[in-house]
């Protein structure tokens, strides 16, 4: 409890290596967020990204290491329900309605029918999504799919939210309109959020800080202080400091080396 | 709305039906009045009229009934061995499924047998099973006919279902695996709730295709056990006087494809209630 107060996550010396002696997906990494922050990651294709966001939620095994939530062992804090975790698709139960799938985690918690009816409700309101809980989820667009997605998420008031390149598959348009929904949920509700991208404007938009991550063996090869102000609005992405900052977690990705840089980003594509 | 969709859905099963007494009728007629014997000879005994099939249900049998009353009660007496059969087969199937896709060491021990027991050739296996099961005593007695037939039935249902509960519950979405995962569910609960929903849709498929092989396996298991109160015995029994009355043992073909068709119906209707996804599409 000395390192680790007041973190929510605490990562020590953490390194993943898949198979027999075969790649070394993450190494060393070592990493502190505090409660109530917003931290991306962001970093080539294949840097391990999502392996890391896999490790602190106990999908994934680390070689060696130490992963705490909440000041517990991750997989404690998995078995306590401690996070909740939204993928680049949905993932939604097509046999479900749209209040069914955000009531699941709830099921699972054992809250009792009148309790879990009150929470979707509170639910729909904050995705705005309030009307469509008799909905199906092929009856919906891709973003209010997500949306739900989220909403199922945070139904449980986890202390923790994974997000692995949520707004991935969205068109830009619905991604810049969930990217300011999402912050005024995470304002609503305080939660913690780690967040994986591959677009940097994005994590600096959304974020409290950016973690820069070389590519394989991934390790942490920055980390960016966002100190644009809160509220964040459709105005914060023309302010000059948003440029700079944006510049800045580009400089850091080419001085890591990734080449892969423009494959994956060829909006922001820039020679270094 | 749905009004006219059941009604043009009518009109469809209508005309097709029309289609094919013209089809056969005209074949029949061709056939006759040019004389050809190729691929076989048409005359009144091998292709009967389809009214004279229709007539001969509405003429009495040797039992005293009429032929139609005859075959019902024949229809009702295979359809309960069928229904039972299916369930029954359904059931361990499922069971069979569950333990299967969970138990990888399992599966590649017993699914060699799982698929041997199709090979054998249910002509060899019925009457060993059904002598088998009449020397049994449950209740002071052996089991009645129906129920030794119900097993014949059951024993080309479950196959089908089993192969397809296990691959439906294989296919559950890693990343929805994942999602249970992050919620600590037990096993039970990601089974329940994640895997067999995930499984319905490819458990149904086999489930429409075991309900036509319960009512083929109670008819074969009726001739092989020699029971004559169903359809099996029917078909026997009309197949002696083909020569002389030739319409009915196709009167009996009609109700053997009824009662087939009925089985498959009740399937598509539970699927219907049950069974909620995206609508399908047909590119």
């Amino acid at each position: 409890m000395s390192a680790s107060e007041g973190s929510v996550v605490s990562i020590a010396g953490l390194t993943k290596v898949f198979g027999n002696g075969g790649v070394t997906a993450l190494q060393e990494i070592d990493l502190e967020i505090e409660r109530g922050e917003f931290v991306s990651m962001i970093g080539p294709s294949g840097c391990g990204k999502s392996t890391l966001l896999r490790i602190v939620g106990d999908i994934v095994e680390p070689t060696e290491g130490d992963v705490t939530v909440n000041g517990k062992p991750a997989r404690r804090a998995r078995l306590d329900r401690d996070y909740g975790i939204v993928f680049q698709a949905p993932v939604l139960y097509d046999w479900r309605t749209v209040a069914k799938n955000i009531a699941l985690p709830l099921e699972m918690g054992g809250w009792d029918r009148a309790k879990r009816a009150a929470r979707v409700r509170e639910m729909l309101e904050l995705v705005e999504l309030t009307g469509f809980e008799k909905h199906h989820p092929w009856q919906l667009s891709g973003g209010m799919q997500q949306r739900v997605s989220i909403a199922r998420a945070l139904s449980f008031s986890p202390a923790l939210l994974l997000m692995d390149e949520p707004f991935g598959a969205l068109d830009e348009m619905t991604r810049e309109r969930l990217n300011l929904e999402l912050l005024r949920i995470w304002a609503e509700t305080g939660s913690t959020v780690i967040f994986v991208t591959h677009s940097i404007s994005e994590a600096v938009f959304l974020s409290t800080r950016v973690v820069v991550m070389s590519p394989r063996p991934g390790r942490v090869a920055s980390v960016v202080q966002v100190d644009l102000a809160q509220p964040r609005t459709a105005a914060t992405r023309e302010e000059p400091r948003f440029f700079e900052l944006v510049t800045e977690v580009r400089e850091s990705l080419h001085a890591t080396g990734a080449d892969e840089v423009e494959e994956t980003l060829p909006a922001e594509g820039e020679i270094a | 709305m749905a009004f006219r969709r059941i009604l043009s859905r009518a009109l469809v099963f209508v005309v097709v039906l029309g289609g094919l007494w013209a089809v056969w009728e005209g074949y029949k007629w061709l056939w006759e009045r040019t004389g050809w014997s190729k691929p076989f000879r048409v005359d009144d005994l091998t292709l009967p009229h389809v009214h004279s099939i229709l007539l001969q249900l509405g003429k009495p049998t040797s039992t005293g009934d009429d032929l139609w009353l005859y075959l019902l009660h024949s229809a009702l007496f295979t359809a309960r061995a069928a229904a039972v059969g299916f369930l029954f087969g359904a059931a361990v199937g499922f069971a069979l499924g569950v333990v299967l896709a969970h138990f990888d060491v399992l599966r590649r021990g017993v699914m060699p047998y799982v698929v041997a027991s199709q090979t054998i050739p249910i002509l060899a296996l019925a009457p060993i099973v059904v002598r088998g099961l009449g020397s049994v005593s449950i209740g002071g007695g052996p089991p009645p006919d129906w129920a030794r037939v119900a097993v014949i039935a059951a024993y080309l249902t479950f196959f089908p279902v089993t192969v397809n509960t296990m691959r439906g519950l294989l296919s559950a979405d890693p990343w929805a695996l994942e999602l249970m995962h992050s919620y600590a569910a037990r096993g039970w609960t990601t089974l329940w709730k994640l895997r067999v929903p995930s499984a319905l849709p490819y458990i149904f498929t086999a489930l429409k295709i075991a309900a036509t092989a319960s009512v083929v396996g109670a008819i074969i298991g009726e001739q092989t056990a020699s029971i004559s109160n169903g359809l099996g015995g029917a078909i026997l029994n009309f197949n002696q006087y083909y020569v002389l009355e030739p319409t009915d043992l196709w009167a009996t073909n009609l109700f053997a494809a009824m009662l087939g068709i009925g089985f498959f119906l009740v399937v598509l209707v539970a699927e219907k209630v049950i069974v909620h996804r995206a609508p399908e599409r047909l590119v």
